[in-house]
């Protein structure tokens, strides 16, 4: 990741970069009902100190209520959070110290940037010097110094959240909450702000929760990824393994693209699939017999030509230094193989490819679908 | 039939090229002749009053016993009836629209009541409850104008409450340490102004015209006393609805323009009087206008 953002020389004012600023948060048995809705079903949660984790979902995962529950806007039916050791539970939102960055339109509109940043310090009786010195840095910090003395609405989207980040982060809190913050901003402003928050992040130190619904999102800034599913947790894990050995089919298929392929398994630690036998990981129902589907990545398949093959090319899709091939295999199965753009350009739709599992590579089985 | 197809031919064809122009003229005649019309059925009445009135009758007005002390009566109740009103409803509106959205539209039937209920019954409910202090006191009335207004500033408020994110920004604020009474303070309310300052507008309004309840509760506001003056001296009595006309609408203009030009520095809604909305108060994501 790169890391290039208008943060200034701020340290003088805002600490030392990763001073222990970042508490330990603690979710354990979170439960949360609204009326027949199960929204959190005993969620269980480690933060370390300066982590930063994203809640990774489908909407109606319940990731927003956890995150709610944390901030002190919700209640949790059962369980608790505990910061730095402590049970907040009894704590109201105002008390938490926790610096929260809202989806969109959460800047005062009648005030300037500047005193949007300052809101939290002047609620925290610093005087009107140390405030504003402190505010202008925290603005300079994210790049937006010139727009000080601008209201809301003269801001573009990605600058408002920017200002909503300095605002945030000005009162130095113990835990920085971020409520997809990026989802109403365009791609290209997505991108940069995404990088800007996890270097500041990283240098501050702050412990971090971040919900979102956009993979790409959770997997380039997160230390660790929690994927939620119907109000628990179904893994959480460093970007690069959740990709890479997801344990559950859910995971898999939410997390990056999946083709599921017809294969037999009888128990045990191998599976067969396209005529190879490879090993299994992951969970393994009981129940999971005989005909099972088994998940591999595009990038898990190999694809060569071959006159007589198992597949034809129906389609490819150039990314740069990949290029991402769709065949259909006997039986209609449409399956996605990457290869390296160099070595594809044989591939073309209708030619005859020959796809297999290469050995030794550990897949997912779930049941046939 | 040759010449009656050459005719119809002529005439559909011949007015084809001046249609037009023609629209184009007619356009702005019927929104003059409306303007036209509109302006005559108010003005007439202003200039046949005046007329009657002569500008004598305006230096003699202000001379008469209790002219003075049923204006300021009035003035002081539109004052206690705003002020009132807005502690009552501001709160309630907030806490309705954050906390009770579900009663939102159980709040508009029994907010739109009082227009409904004839006035004496109104008063016989306030006197039933009213303190026993206020008994007799003109400050009565200025608890019975609550009622009345309620209808006019709730749907103010409520229009307001509609044209920001309210949650978001209560939320925001309580995260940043700011306790409920510092949210209203800082945070609602500056964000609330157009659509307070248009809720008080009209309960002032309200309040200056009001004659029904003032005098079936024998109390000499300045619109009962004009009526009651009718029969000394019509020409003055004229003078004072007149003059009482003005100043209300002069007050009323200095709210607006006030208001609005406040409202505009922070990219709010601009105020007027009687759209009670501020439907492009919402901000917006997008890049600057």
């Amino acid at each position: 990741m790169t890391t290039n953002t208008a943060a200034g020389a701020t340290a003088g004012v805002l600490g030392q970069p990763g001073d222990g600023a970042g508490a330990p948060v603690a979710l354990q048995g979170l439960s949360r009902s609204f009326g027949a809705v199960r929204a959190l079903d005993g969620l269980t949660l480690d933060i370390a100190p300066g982590e930063l984790v994203a809640l990774l979902g489908p909407s109606g995962c319940g990731k927003t209520t956890a995150l709610r529950i944390v901030a002190g806007f919700e209640s949790a039916d059962a369980g608790s959070v505990t910061v730095d050791g402590r049970d907040v539970s009894p704590v109201p939102a105002a008390k938490r110290d926790m610096g929260m960055v809202f989806q969109s339109y959460s800047l005062f509109p009648n005030m300037t940037a500047i005193d949007n940043v300052g809101f939290g310090l002047r609620m925290r009786k610093l005087g009107g010097a140390d405030r504003s010195k402190r505010a202008a840095a925290l603005l300079d910090m994210v790049g937006l110094s010139p727009q000080a003395r601008q209201y809301p609405h003269q801001l573009s989207g990605g600058q408002q959240q920017r200002v909503a980040l300095a605002r945030a982060l000005a009162i130095e809190p113990r835990v920085l909450l971020l409520d997809e913050p990026l989802s109403a901003l365009d791609a290209k402003v997505r991108v940069q702000l995404r990088e800007q928050i996890r270097t500041l992040q990283q240098r501050l130190g702050t412990t971090t929760l971040f919900v979102t619904h956009d993979q790409e999102e959770a997997l380039s800034m997160a230390d660790r990824v929690g994927v939620m599913k119907d109000g628990r947790l179904e893994q959480i894990a460093a970007p690069h393994e959740l990709y890479s050995r997801p344990a559950t089919a859910f995971v898999a298929e939410f997390v990056g693209t999946m083709n599921r392929i017809p294969g037999t398994y009888q128990g045990g630690d191998d599976v067969t699939v396209l005529g190879a036998v490879v090993p299994v990981h992951g969970e393994r129902p009981a129940d999971l017999a005989g005909d099972v589907d088994v998940l591999v990545r595009p990038e898990g398949l190999t694809i060569e030509p071959a006159a007589s093959g198992n597949g034809i090319v129906t389609d490819r899709t150039f990314f740069g230094s990949l290029t991402r091939v769709s065949v259909l295999l006997s039986g209609e199965l449409a399956v996605k193989v990457d290869k390296a753009s160099t070595a594809a350009t044989e591939l073309v739709p209708g030619s005859s490819v020959q796809i297999s599992m290469p050995a030794g590579v550990p897949v997912l089985v779930t049941a046939r679908r | 039939m040759a010449a009656v197809a050459s005719a119809e031919h002529a005439g559909t064809s011949l007015p084809a090229p001046t249609r037009r122009p023609g629209r184009l003229r007619t356009f702005p005649f019927w929104r003059w002749a409306v303007l036209l019309i509109a302006a005559a059925y108010f003005l007439i009445p202003l200039y046949a009053a005046l007329k009657f009135a002569g500008f004598k009758a305006f230096t003699q007005v202000t001379g008469y016993q209790d002219f003075s002390s049923s204006f300021t009566l009035s003035l002081k109740l539109a004052v206690v009836a705003t002020v009132l009103t807005l502690v009552l409803m501001v709160p309630t509106s907030v806490y309705v629209h954050l906390r009770l959205p579900r009663i939102r539209r159980l709040m508009e039937a029994v907010t739109i009541l009082p227009i409904v209920i004839p006035p004496i019954v109104l008063i016989i409910g306030v006197l039933k409850v009213a303190p026993g202090r206020l008994l007799g006191t003109p400050y009565l009335l200025g608890l019975e104008y609550v009622v009345l207004a309620m209808p006019f500033a709730y749907r103010s408020l409520d229009a307001g409450l509609r044209s920001f994110d309210v949650k978001t920004l209560v939320e925001a604020s309580n995260s940043l340490g700011a306790g409920w009474p510092t949210t209203l303070w800082r945070v609602v309310i500056p964000n609330l102004r157009t659509a307070i300052l248009s809720a008080s507008v009209l309960t002032i309004a309200l309040v200056l015209g009001e004659y029904t309840m003032a005098s079936l509760d024998n109390f000499q506001t300045f619109p009962v006393w004009i009526v009651n003056f009718e029969q000394n001296s019509g020409p003055v009595s004229v003078a004072a609805s007149l003059l009482a006309l003005f100043v209300t609408w002069i007050l009323l203009m200095l709210i607006v323009t006030v208001g609005s030009r406040s409202a505009r520095k922070r990219g709010g809604g601009q105020i007027t009087l009687f759209s009670v909305g501020t439907a492009d108060g919402r901000p917006t994501m997008g890049e600057p206008e």
